[in-house]
């Protein structure tokens, strides 16, 4: 168990040696000492406050990427989280605001507003994909435009907030509306965070929504069969699955848990608590590279936003030190890249090393004498 | 038993292996090959699945170096570090699996990679001309305009083999060439073969089917366990019954079954089942009716590509087709594949890494497939993991799946133990009626045996099965009814104790007997 463990961190941690590799020759081509700006970086996120900040950063990454996570196990490549999520994340946001209801009761209806403008919204490359053979890469490029005209449209002539007259956005979300921080709680089991820093209220929706994940792909039947979908569509085919309700299933919730990625924004950040120019836009990206990174697994795809979050925590007060801030990007980019190669290698290696392992088994088993010399019954 | 040994022959020789040694860490895969190929001889090399003939092969190729061992072409040492070497060398290989461009047209794929050119130009003319010779003076004519996806399997294979003649090879291996082809196609190849090996050329090929050996080499290399156990140099001087208790390394099987009486309670009926061609617009299957009775084996026969195919996925329920199937009287023909099977037909597909198993999943998954709404698997929606393992346990137990246990993935299964563990798995299940297609394609004759041996006692026990088999042997041994499929319908229904593999095979054809 241990010894399997040992082998699945071979490929993250060679990825992180070469991105160190790379990023510290970056830094030394323009003139910067690279152990410097790393202990910048470190001094950085040594702190408590820190770290509440990069969980906060994370939580939608890792949203965003389960997202991608469920597409890829179908290999659909939902590159439309963008468009889902935005135009899940205005219409949520207005609806919330119309409608005044008990606190539980209004997180609930934002959310299964968002879920369902999401799904909604990646159902059209579904169908178009079963019906018309759409790849789904080019239509949901095309429906993240189509979205992004919406909802500033939208958002410009019909959803604005009519007290606000320079900027173009929602009116403000009600009290009962908004996810309070979990810093009351941390208290209670004695941590203290010092300076401002809360943690926002979204962070066990997203432990829940990994939970859900683990569960539907891993437990449930009708992650069964996605995966053998996947994986093989032929045998899934063969199997009585139908291949196309299998894909718009899959687009859909892909859609659906996109859905959720502006949420802890939307909800839990005293920042925004509306949707309007500041609104991050662009997180289905990141879902992407996090799928990649954390191989679609619930855990892995937690321990990537994670990661990815630190980086560009850790390279935030570098600009003022004269070390480019870029570096971060640098990092995150080498480190991607070398991961997936990474774990290709390993995962070739791996699959050698389990088919020899089953044959020395097999072959120091003696087998049965009736397999080698079988019954004949003329 | 000791080596078979004919009169020594004068002719030089082509290809001489010595004690070639492979190992891979936990296994010898070769352990002592001697192999000694006369030139202009038709070399086979026979031995079980997992015997260590692609390992030899590989080394032949350049694919691999050996541990130990001398590999001698054409009297000179020689120490392959690619395939390159290796056809530098004159040595080609046909592999089973074809390796073809499907949108590129016969004489590009032929010329690929070594396009004749006229300066910068590709040299259409001289390409075809060459192609055009070389299938002339070996009778391996294919229209070189055709694109290869639209060609059929024995005109691809000719391509592939007129792809390393293109090289200028003068050592041909072809590996399991005949798997794939029916009666007709396996007697041109070897005619093709023949002709290549009186202009000169050497031709190894490796086989399961025994009776084709003896028919067509001149001499027959026998592997068991890694290791040469036999060399023969003289074929008539061996039966195929002594040859194959050589390769097992003890008595062998036949499929033979006793004359028994059949039930009359029909267990599967189907009426005028018609597909039409996704891409043709012609009746794939046109208007089959057939009927397989308790206790049956109703084996179907035909050239592959005459509507087998479609009967089967449409008896599954996994193509669109009109007319009706009925299992004891309860009609299918409505219902998805999925409540089919729940309803009590096992499948085995006929390409068991495609349509069989997910290779990458453990072995508990991939017993699942195809019953994974039904108990044990599944309570409601959810997987019952612990059910599914021990049913899986009892799968490899009873159906002797050789693997450490049921959450290795599939791939490590060799072909034989991937289709008992799909034999087991649709048994398991206990259907009452056995929809089965190449149930032992490509599998050894140890696992050849005991899944004839699960599919006779499952007759004896009341199954209806209804058997698609391109292996004819296998037809006439299980079958209690044959009957044969010409473009889409069922031309004639034969009893397969009183009929030659020649008669069948000429119906088959449609030349009338």
């Amino acid at each position: 168990m241990i010894a399997r463990l040992g082998r699945g961190l071979i490929a993250p941690a060679s990825a992180a040696v070469v991105a160190l590799t790379v990023s510290s020759i970056a830094l030394a081509i323009s003139g910067n000492n690279p152990i410097t700006a790393f202990v910048e970086m470190w001094k950085t996120i040594d702190s408590s406050e820190s770290v509440v900040l990069i969980i906060n950063r994370a939580v939608p990454y890792y949203v965003a990427g389960v997202a991608v996570a469920i597409g890829f196990r179908m290999n659909l490549f939902n590159i439309g989280a963008n468009g889902q999520y935005t135009l899940a994340a205005l219409l949520a946001a207005s609806a919330g605001a119309a409608v005044s209801l008990p606190a539980p009761l209004h997180v609930a209806f934002i959310l299964v507003i968002a879920v369902a403008v999401g799904s909604l919204w990646a159902a059209i490359a579904g169908i178009l994909k079963v019906t018309r053979g759409v790849n789904e890469v080019i239509s949901t490029i095309m429906l993240n435009y189509i979205a992004t005209g919406i909802t500033a449209f939208l958002v410009a002539e019909y959803l604005r907030n009519p007290d606000t007259i320079l900027v173009a956005e929602t009116r403000k979300l009600p009290e009962s509306a908004r996810l309070p921080s979990l810093n009351p709680l941390l208290e209670l089991v004695g941590i203290n965070i010092g300076g401002n820093a809360k943690l926002f209220g979204f962070l066990p929706f997203a432990i829940a929504l990994g939970i859900g994940y683990h569960l539907l792909l891993n437990r449930s039947r009708f992650g069964y069969e996605l995966r053998v979908s996947g994986s093989n569509p032929a045998a899934a085919r063969a199997a009585g699955i139908n291949p196309k309700a299998m894909v718009l299933k899959a687009i859909i919730l892909s859609g659906a848990v996109a859905g959720l990625v502006g949420m802890s924004a939307l909800l839990a950040d005293p920042q925004f608590h509306k949707y309007g120019d500041q609104f991050p836009k662009t997180l289905g990206f990141t879902g992407i590279a996090l799928a990649l990174l954390g191989r679609n697994h619930p855990g892995g795809v937690a321990v990537a936003a994670l990661v990815w979050a630190t980086i560009e925590r850790a390279t935030q007060r570098l600009s003022p030190l004269g070390i480019p801030q870029e570096i971060g990007v640098i990092l995150q980019g080498s480190f991607l890249l070398a991961a997936v190669v990474a774990y290709e290698v390993v995962r070739r290696r791996n699959a050698e090393a389990t088919a020899r392992e089953a044959a020395r088994i097999t072959a120091s088993s003696p087998p049965p004498p009736s397999a080698r010399t079988p019954e004949v019954t003329p | 038993m000791s080596p078979v040994r004919g009169t020594e022959t004068t002719t030089a020789v082509a290809i001489e292996l010595r004690d070639i040694v492979k190992r891979f860490p936990g296994v010898v895969a070769n352990d002592g090959v001697n192999l000694t190929v006369h030139r202009g001889t038709i070399h086979a090399i026979v031995g079980e699945n997992g015997a260590g003939k692609s390992t030899l092969m590989k080394t032949l190729y350049g694919a691999h170096r050996p541990d130990e061992g001398i590999v001698t072409v054409h009297d000179i040492a020689r120490q392959f570090r690619s395939p390159k070497d290796a056809i530098a060398a004159g040595i080609g290989m046909v592999f089973q699996h074809f390796m073809l461009a499907d949108n590129l047209s016969v004489w590009e794929n032929i010329v690929l990679g070594q396009e004749p050119r006229l300066s910068w130009r590709l040299d259409q003319r001289r390409a075809r001309s060459s192609i055009a010779e070389l299938g002339e003076r070996y009778g391996l004519a294919v229209d070189p305009d055709v694109l290869v996806g639209d060609l059929g399997v024995g005109d691809k294979q000719r391509v592939e083999i007129l792809k390393v003649l293109y090289r200028g090879a003068e050592i041909l291996i072809l590996d399991e060439p005949t798997a794939v082809l029916v009666p007709h196609e396996v007697e041109e190849l070897f005619r093709s073969l023949r002709e290549l090996s009186a202009g000169g050329s050497t031709v190894i090929f490796i086989s399961h089917k025994l009776d084709e050996v003896l028919r067509y080499a001149d001499a027959i290399t026998v592997i068991r366990a890694g290791r040469t156990v036999a060399e023969v140099a003289d074929p008539t001087s061996v039966t195929a019954h002594e040859l194959g208790e050589l390769m097992v390394g003890s008595e062998l099987p036949t499929p033979e079954t006793a004359l028994r009486l059949v039930d009359d309670h029909v267990r599967l009926e189907v009426r005028d089942l018609t597909v039409i061609g996704a891409d043709s617009g012609r009746r794939a299957l046109d208007a089959v009716s057939l009927r397989v009775h308790t206790g049956e084996i109703v084996g179907i026969a035909g050239v592959e590509g005459n509507g087998q195919t479609e009967l089967i996925e449409a008896i599954m329920g996994l193509r669109p087709a009109t007319g009706g199937v009925w299992l004891e009287g309860i009609d299918l023909t409505a219902l998805t594949t999925l409540e089919r099977r729940a309803t009590g037909v096992g499948y085995i597909p006929e390409d068991r890494q495609r349509d069989g198993l997910v290779l990458e999943m453990p072995l508990w998954e991939n017993a699942m497939l195809g019953h994974q709404g039904a108990p044990p698997f599944a309570t409601g929606a959810w997987v019952d993991r612990l059910a599914a393992r021990r049913r899986t346990d009892e799968i490899i137990a009873d159906f002797d799946v050789r693997t450490p246990g049921p959450d290795v993935p599939a791939f490590t299964l060799s072909g034989g133990n991937q289709q008992k563990l799909i034999v087991g798995r649709e048994m398991a299940a206990q259907p009452r009626v056995l929809v089965a297609a190449n149930p032992t394609r490509g599998v050894d004759v140890g696992a050849q045996a005991v899944i004839w041996d699960i599919l006779r006692a499952a007759r004896d026990a009341g199954l209806a099965t209804l058997l698609v088999s391109a292996d004819l042997e296998e037809l006439m041994g299980l079958s209690d009814r044959l009957l044969v499929m010409l473009r889409g319908a069922v031309v004639a229904e034969m009893d397969p104790r009183s009929i030659t593999p020649g008669e069948l095979g000429s119906t088959m054809t449609g030349a009338t007997p």
